[in-house]
């Protein structure tokens, strides 16, 4: 991008070459111009020049400072398990994030320019690069938070499994000893195999349910308790047994008990399940059309299974996709505009042409876009590869204390190392040195386009 | 039928960018929602439940946070570290750049080379070496240490964007201006820094974001009096963990100062960034 801006200067040509009053003019011109660069000169060799220097020197002596050590850190960071962890890390983050984001912002590139609202689009996905780390961090530690009453993407995830699978109504549910339920080794309660059609309701109690955990439309069981059944049904109906405020009786249906809306039962003839249904909003159920016979009510384990949390997001296995995800938030829109803008510039007519000769969207984007566009992806790609390799913040904020850890690039343990409780300026320096080295690829690159720019 | 499937084809495309652009929005109205909401309200439920119980958005939080000296300080830290940091970094590569440019001085072009090559050595290598410069010399932990460091890390990319911007202009209009007898100086001031305007402001707006969103060089330099707000924040953070009632509403007046930028400048914002995308 930045060789478009650069074109040919040329010194001031000397007014009288020769003469004395010239070189005395040179002179003169020579040292105005040295105090226009020497405030950045200074700067740039006390700030930037000199610990370059000073740092690689430095990599090479122990923690104290005092000892050299030759090679000694250099070979310590493959060795050191933290370091190297780092090592495997960053080097996660520079396949994979760049590639990601170059992608994603090709695909964006050649889908918004198909829409009215394109321009919105691109400002509304640019805007995340004007958002400091810290603050995309704490928003994605929100985001991720696991419980998925506080994090958006487990509320996500949550809901979406319910949806499929169902959630457990009554994870905390059990019942009585000795009331007519006995607990299965897997978890489900069943009575004896003693209901039979047109018998009287079966009342199926369960306990632990806090009040405040049933749902609204609970209604009490009292009525649907005392229905009769037909001659070829079973009734019954699953209730808490429990009166709030006293006063009950255990293994009773009292009047202001209320049915468990929603549980499943089963009628289980032999061991092997019948019939299924599920209870009202008074707890009550009805199998209807059952030989005759004696029967096992059963409540499968299902229904008191615990709920489903999400996913760990944050966790060690996925700390490092997960931060990878928030910067993606950061910079999709940069890789995209710019591509957009190597889009723009292509040959209309290259792209028309294929049209004319009846080639399809896939066959254009395949053969002539990605193509001609070669130059800018890579632009793009080395430019997202060099951000990423210095990537500190977002890990920094969003890897929990102890998952920092698990999520840790070079220029995080090179923080760790050097300040933050390692204290081996030594090993710090040479870690530095190395990010130093993986950028000098980048350095050439751009001393090279500079020079071929100036020709 | 080819005309249905175009249209088909362009509404699954409308249907995508749309769910793309309420995915890039949610985490931001995330926190936006969530900063207006008290810490029991939080401890409940996610921010999503205000959209059936809107009683829950109030501006205590905010009104809390500016009673929170240690935020408001880190505030005007960040705006006495950033504005400098910016006037500087222009004046500063405003000069070198003209004189690259236009002015011959021994080994100008080779140490334009090396600015060059400067464009991506990362603040990281820094770090240690200046700290122990910056102790000697009593400004570590100073807003000026911070400053100075900013300007100098900003500076390579700052004089690579002017120069070649200057280097760009007509010839003639110098000499021109050389002939009538203009002294450098005031060729500099009323010629090159007018006519280099749009490169400047690109440049300054993409230097005052950078600097207002850094962490990690304030995170050394800085000590307690000094801090931005980034570094007030993540010290919060460490110290008692997701307290969303401070983190949201403070990452929120963090972030809305260089979103205002942002939208207020977007042009030059999105060139300033394009240029240095090198870097």
């Amino acid at each position: 991008m930045t060789a478009t801006l650069v074109k040919e200067a040329s010194p001031p040509t000397p007014r009288h070459p020769g003469s004395a009053r010239g070189r005395r003019l040179r002179r003169r011109g020579r040292v105005i111009a040295l105090l226009f660069v020497l405030p950045a000169l200074l700067l740039l060799g006390a700030l930037v020049v000199y610990p370059v220097l000073f740092s690689v020197g430095r990599s090479f002596f122990d923690a104290s400072g005092t000892t050299f050590v030759g090679g000694e850190n250099y070979t310590e960071m493959f060795r050191d398990p933290a370091t190297l962890k780092a090592i495997r890390n960053t080097a996660i983050w520079v396949v994979v994030a760049p590639t990601l984001l170059t992608g994603l912002g090709l695909i964006l590139a050649v889908l918004v320019e198909k829409i009215r609202w394109a321009t919105a689009f691109k400002l509304l996905l640019f805007m995340p690069m004007a958002v400091s780390f810290l603050a995309a961090g704490i928003i994605f530690r929100l985001a991720y938070d696991e419980d998925p009453d506080k994090g958006v993407l487990n509320a996500a995830v949550v809901s979406v499994h319910d949806a499929f699978q169902g959630s457990s109504s009554y994870p905390t549910a059990r019942a009585r000893d000795g009331e007519g339920l006995t607990k299965g080794a897997d978890g489900s309660y069943a009575t004896g195999a003693d209901v039979s059609p047109g018998g009287p309701a079966a009342a199926l109690g369960l306990v632990g349910v806090a009040p405040k955990d049933l749902p609204g439309d609970a209604e009490p069981a009292a009525a649907a308790a005392a229905g009769k059944a037909g001659p070829d049904e079973v009734r019954g109906v699953v209730y808490l047994d429990f009166t709030p405020g006293g006063g009950g009786e255990p293994g009773a249906v009292d009047r202001s008990e209320k049915g468990l809306p929603g549980v499943t039962v089963e009628a289980v003839r032999d061991g092997d399940p019948v019939a299924r249904t599920t209870t009202a909003a008074d707890g009550s159920f009805r199998f209807a059309g059952l030989d005759s016979g004696s029967y096992a009510l059963k409540l499968p384990s299902a229904n008191f299974a615990a709920p489903y949390d999400g996913i760990s997001w944050l966790g060690p296995a996925l700390v490092t996709p997960a931060i990878i995800g928030a910067y993606l938030w950061i910079w999709t829109g940069f890789a995209m505009v710019l591509i957009g803008a190597g889009l723009a510039a292509l040959p209309r007519d290259a792209l028309e042409a294929a049209r004319m000769d009846g080639a399809n969207e896939w066959q254009i984007f395949r053969r002539i876009t990605v193509p001609l566009l070669a130059p800018v992806l890579t632009v793009v790609f080395v430019t997202l590869v060099i951000n990423v390799m210095k990537v500190f913040d977002l890990v920094y904020i969003i890897a929990p204390g102890p998952v920092q850890e698990d999520a840790t690039v070079l220029a995080t343990q090179m923080w760790l190392v050097s300040f933050g409780g390692g204290n081996n300026q030594g090993l710090g320096s040479a870690l530095g040195v190395l990010l130093l080295l993986l950028v000098v690829p980048a350095m050439v690159f751009n001393v090279r386009r500079f020079r071929r720019s100036q020709r | 039928m080819n005309a249905l499937r175009r249209g088909l084809s362009s509404t699954v495309v409308q249907a995508f960018l749309v769910v793309i652009a309420l995915v890039w929005m949610t985490p931001l109205a995330g926190l936006f929602l969530s900063s207006l909401r008290s810490a029991e309200e939080t401890a409940e439920g996610g921010w999503w439940t205000v959209f059936t119980s809107p009683g829950q958005l109030s501006f205590e939080n905010y009104s809390a946070l500016l009673g929170n000296s240690g935020i408001t300080q880190a505030f005007w830290n960040t705006v006495l570290i950033s504005v400098p940091t910016t006037v500087l970094v222009v004046v500063v590569a405003a000069l070198a750049g003209y004189a690259f440019a236009w002015l011959d001085f021994p080994g100008r072009d080779a140490v334009f080379l090396l600015v060059v090559a400067l464009l991506v050595v990362p603040v990281q290598i820094g770090l240690l070496p200046v700290a122990k410069l910056f102790g000697q010399l009593g400004l570590f932990g100073t807003i000026p240490g911070v400053v100075l460091f900013h300007v100098a890390y900003g500076l390579p990319f700052a004089v690579f964007l002017l120069r070649n911007y200057f280097a760009e202009m007509p010839k003639e209009m110098l000499e021109a201006a050389r002939m009538d007898g203009g002294s450098e100086w005031r060729i500099f001031t009323r010629l090159v820094l007018p006519v280099g305007r749009p490169a400047i402001a690109s440049l300054a707006i993409f230097q005052f974001l950078w600097v207002w969103n850094d962490m990690l060089v304030a995170l050394l330099f800085a000590d307690s009096s000094a801090q931005p707000l980034t570094v007030q924040l993540q010290s919060q953070i460490r110290q008692f963990g997701s307290n969303v009632d401070v983190l949201a509403p403070g990452a929120f007046l963090s972030l809305v100062v260089p979103v205002v930028v942002f939208f207020a400048f977007q042009r030059h914002f999105v060139q300033g960034v394009m240029a240095g995308s090198v870097k």
